[in-house]
């Protein structure tokens, strides 16, 4: 009953970690790992069924794929555009400068690290339990 | 053999406990690694990070530009890892559903 009320906070917090890793302590890997406990928490405590609705198996493996994918499309975007491999600053994006548009690059690769080690870890957890009977 | 064992823990125990004490103090500005200039006659990486990474990528979080944006090929590598951490624990503990009726 507690961690039904507590874990959308949770999320809320991770949501929070990441998105503020520009001002503060904080960033993908951590704010990842927080919504990966949250998701964690709900597999717990209100059984597999409810989990599964919140959070498929089936996605996990996808989805950490994706982030995997979203840092290297943004490095790979600023090589298209003309600079090197990660250099966020030939980010092809009009109406900003230089260092703004370092700022965004950093916020995306942030993104998809959290994406990609919030999947991992929920299937990581999910391939553990597999073939064990869910209470 | 017992005996030989804890020896050789102890005795590398001390080793690294006399290395630490070669060790810079934290914050020392006179070691090496934090002079403005390597011994070779280089620009020192660590000051140049804290003089211009608010000035290059406009976050004032320093660590965060160091980790996504100075260094970034090692993050992207982190994730990898972490991806391939999840890839393998999907193949080694994954099981075709023909065989969830065995007991291993």
């Amino acid at each position: 009953m507690v961690s039904r009320v507590v874990s959308p906070f949770i999320m809320l917090f991770a949501l929070y970690v990441i998105f503020h890793g520009h001002y503060s302590a904080g960033g993908g890997f951590q704010g990842g790992t927080i919504m990966a406990a949250s998701l964690l928490l709900m597999r717990l405590a209100a059984g597999r069924e409810i989990a599964q609705l919140q959070f498929r198996t089936i996605l996990g493996t996808p989805l950490g794929s994706i982030g995997v994918l979203i840092y290297f499309g943004t490095g790979f975007m600023a090589m298209l555009a003309g600079g090197e491999f990660l250099n966020y600053g030939f980010l092809p994006f009009a109406g900003f400068q230089a260092a703004e548009l370092r700022s965004l690059g950093i916020l995306m690769v942030e993104i998809g690290v959290g994406l990609a080690v919030m999947a991992i870890l929920v299937a990581i957890y999910d391939d553990l339990l597999e073939g064990y009977p869910h209470d | 053999m017992k005996i030989i064992n804890w020896l050789l823990l102890i005795s590398f125990g001390a080793l690294l406990v006399y290395a630490s004490f070669g060790l810079p103090n934290r914050g020392d500005a006179d070691a090496v690694m934090h002079r403005e200039k390597s011994p070779a006659g280089s620009q020192g990486a660590s000051s140049y990070y804290i003089r211009n990474a608010y000035k290059d990528a406009n976050t004032p979080n320093m660590v965060t530009v160091i980790l996504a944006d100075y260094r970034g090929y090692d993050t992207l590598g982190e994730e990898t890892v972490i991806l391939t951490a999840g890839l393998i624990c999907f193949l080694i503990l994954r099981r075709k559903k023909k065989n969830s009726d065995d007991p291993i």
